[in-house]
């Protein structure tokens, strides 16, 4: 099976605490520590699974730029076969119709019985996967949990829906899945499998390679545009207990029984 | 301004509370809006449905076809497709259905997408201004949306309150002609209920809820002793599920399960929505997390500023001397 995952490297929430900046109409980016956003490691982590039990390739595909490649290396280092970056000054700004315009055309180039992305980036936009889908005239299925290669160029699936109950169902190939965490166990990679895939090539596209045309896409075609960044204004807020920690638990504790939260 | 319309999530004859959310959303693009519910499914549970919406939508829009029986996202695309107009707003609830709907019916309708809006701050130049939260809530965005040819728009269930039903009704018609015969590659076969753990956090007064803070799976013993101490239970937020630290059983949130506490002490935990959304009944809640601005501050009654691995110990030692058991 040749499969697709669709990979974006973004701020590390677990590792950052995101602040505005200065200015106040931004995210302060300096210092940030970056890594591949969770739920495309693990549909990378599914990828690979998948492709061990019944044979295949895993291609590793992301939109971005010069420092994108370093997620790329570092899901070769996994296991996945192929890193392919796609990279153009026609491309930044796209909106989420934009990237799926381009990576429509990146799949079309190739023969892909299946394609992954994560349910979500850090701007939880959840919206590439099924785009890329409906232009491709695919079947899609979002927050997928679990994964059964069936007969007939079929999968079953499940879906996480309300209350962690599983939705099941079964889907064509080719089709274009969106991967929700927790589907499996992502491997670890150390910095010696890193290493191992640092001098590999990796190919990338542009506008003219995909024949993407390049009014189609980027800031200017974008429908959705972010203005700026802001803290909304607080709410009432939490009382915060300061002092030593003994005076903060002392309170605490007297807080707490007094909502009968104390035996 | 565009007409807009509401998809109306329901089950088993019931409207989803996010009906009247929507509502309410559309009077905000547009107070002058006439709204339009779009209802689908079978069998006679449809008509109470489109019956109960009545009171918030001028007109609903019934779409009766067995193949809805179940609402298959790419069934209900299609028909979607089939009966709306180019050049609407079509809103949809974010949530695992939406999710599975919203992007791919956008595309089919041309239309511009923008998911998961918290706020709508108005129309300006065929714009919508909207809000949204980004990195899990930790920063907020204003959003731009171009509506010039429609958008699909996805809104946060509980974000806006519900438009208050009139006791003016609308009228129901019948569009379930203009679908026809569906046929979908995505088959829905049926529906898992996730598994009841050994110890029901829905049936606790305390909670000790710990987050990715908790960092490692030997430190969850802490929190347990924390729990054990004050005669509460344990839960968590779901990357302690992802990483297998804890069963998916004790998972609070949109996916997890929705509690009822009279206490909730989220420790490590940065309040992302949909870990908010599973915790109902206004509970006093105790928010410990070392990152001053973490989201979860704002909801909390109580917040700490401190480290969960060495604050929670000293909180345990603290209620054990005050039982009477002496300290470890
Ligand atoms: C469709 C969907 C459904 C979801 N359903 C759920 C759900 O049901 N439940 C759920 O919880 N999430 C759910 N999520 C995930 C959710 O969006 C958040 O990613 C998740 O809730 C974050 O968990 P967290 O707060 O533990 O981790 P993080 O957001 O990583 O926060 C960790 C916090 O710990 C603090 N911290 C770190 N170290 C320490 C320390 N030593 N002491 C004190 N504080 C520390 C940090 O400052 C940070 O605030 C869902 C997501 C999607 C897309």
């Amino acid at each position: 099976m040749e499969i697709l995952v669709c990979a974006r490297r973004v701020p590390d929430t677990s590792e950052n605490e995101i602040t505005l900046n200065s200015a106040g109409n931004d995210i302060e980016r300096d210092e940030l520590v970056y890594s591949v956003n969770e739920p495309d490691n693990y549909a990378v982590e599914e990828a690979l699974q998948i492709a061990a039990r019944i044979g295949g390739n895993v291609t590793v595909v992301t939109v971005g730029g010069e420092d994108d490649e370093e997620i790329l290396r570092r899901e070769m280092a996994m296991g996945a076969n192929h890193g392919v970056l796609i990279t153009d000054e026609a491309f930044s700004g796209s909106d989420g119709l934009g990237i799926a315009t381009i990576l429509k055309a990146f799949v079309e180039k190739g023969n892909y019985d299946l394609i992954l992305t994560g349910v979500q980036a850090e701007d939880g936009g959840a919206q590439v996967g099924g785009m890329l889908a409906a232009m491709l005239d695919y079947p899609f299925a979002s927050l997928v949990n679990s994964i059964e290669v069936l007969e007939g160029r079929k999968l079953k699936i499940s879906r996480e829906i309300a209350g962690g109950d599983k939705e099941m169902n079964e889907i064509d190939l080719p089709c274009v899945l969106s991967i929700q965490t927790g589907i499996n166990e992502p491997r670890y990679v150390g910095m010696r499998g890193i290493r191992a895939v640092a001098s590999v090539p990796i190919p990338t596209y542009g506008a003219s390679e995909l024949a993407v045309d390049p009014r189609s896409v980027g800031g200017a075609a974008a429908r959705v545009k972010r203005v700026d960044y802001f803290l909304p204004a607080l709410g009432k807020g939490a009382e915060m207990l300061e002092g030593s920690r003994e005076e903060v638990i002392d309170r605490l504790v007297g807080l707490v029984a007094a909502k009968g939260g104390l035996k | 301004m565009p007409r807009i319309f509401a998809y109306i999530a329901h089950k088993g004859g019931v409207a989803d509370d996010s009906a009247a959310e929507l509502a309410a959303v559309a009077k905000k693009i547009d107070a002058a809006a006439t709204l339009t519910a779009v209802v689908m499914g079978w069998g006679a549970e449809l008509d109470s449905v489109c019956n109960a919406v009545r009171g918030s939508y001028a007109e609903v829009w019934k779409i009766a076809n067995e193949s809805l029986v179940y609402p298959n996202a790419e069934l209900v695309r299609k028909a979607l497709v089939k009966v709306l107009p180019a050049g609407g707003v079509v809103l949809v609830t974010h949530e695992h259905f939406g999710i599975d709907l919203a992007p791919g019916l956008s595309i089919k309708l041309k239309a511009a997408f923008v998911s998961d809006v918290l706020e709508i701050e108005g129309v300006e130049d065929a714009q919508l201004k909207v809000v949204r939260q980004e990195f899990g809530g930790q920063v907020s965005a204003h959003v731009r949306c171009d509506i010039s040819s429609g958008a699909v728009v996805t809104i946060r269930p509980g974000a806006f309150k519900p438009l208050e039903s009139t006791p003016v009704s609308g009228s129901v018609n019948d569009k379930s002609a203009d679908v026809g015969v569906l046929t979908a590659s995505r088959r829905y076969l049926q529906t898992m209920v996730a598994e009841s753990g050994d110890v029901d956090i829905t049936k606790h007064n305390v909670l000790v809820s710990i987050g990715r803070g908790i960092q490692e799976k030997d430190n969850v013993a802490i929190a347990q002793e924390l729990a054990d101490a004050m005669g509460g239970a344990l839960s968590c937020s779901r990357p302690v599920v992802d990483a297998k630290w804890l069963d998916k059983s004790r998972q609070v949130g949109s996916s997890g399960k929705t509690v009822k506490p009279k206490v909730y002490l989220a420790c490590g935990i940065s309040g992302a929505f949909q870990h908010l959304v599973g915790i109902k009944g206004n509970p006093f809640i105790v928010a410990i997390n070392k990152n001053p601005k973490a989201p979860i501050f704002q909801v909390a009654d109580v917040g700490i500023v401190d480290d969960l691995l060495e604050f929670l110990p000293e909180l345990t030692n603290k209620i054990r001397e005050m039982h009477g058991v002496s300290a470890k």
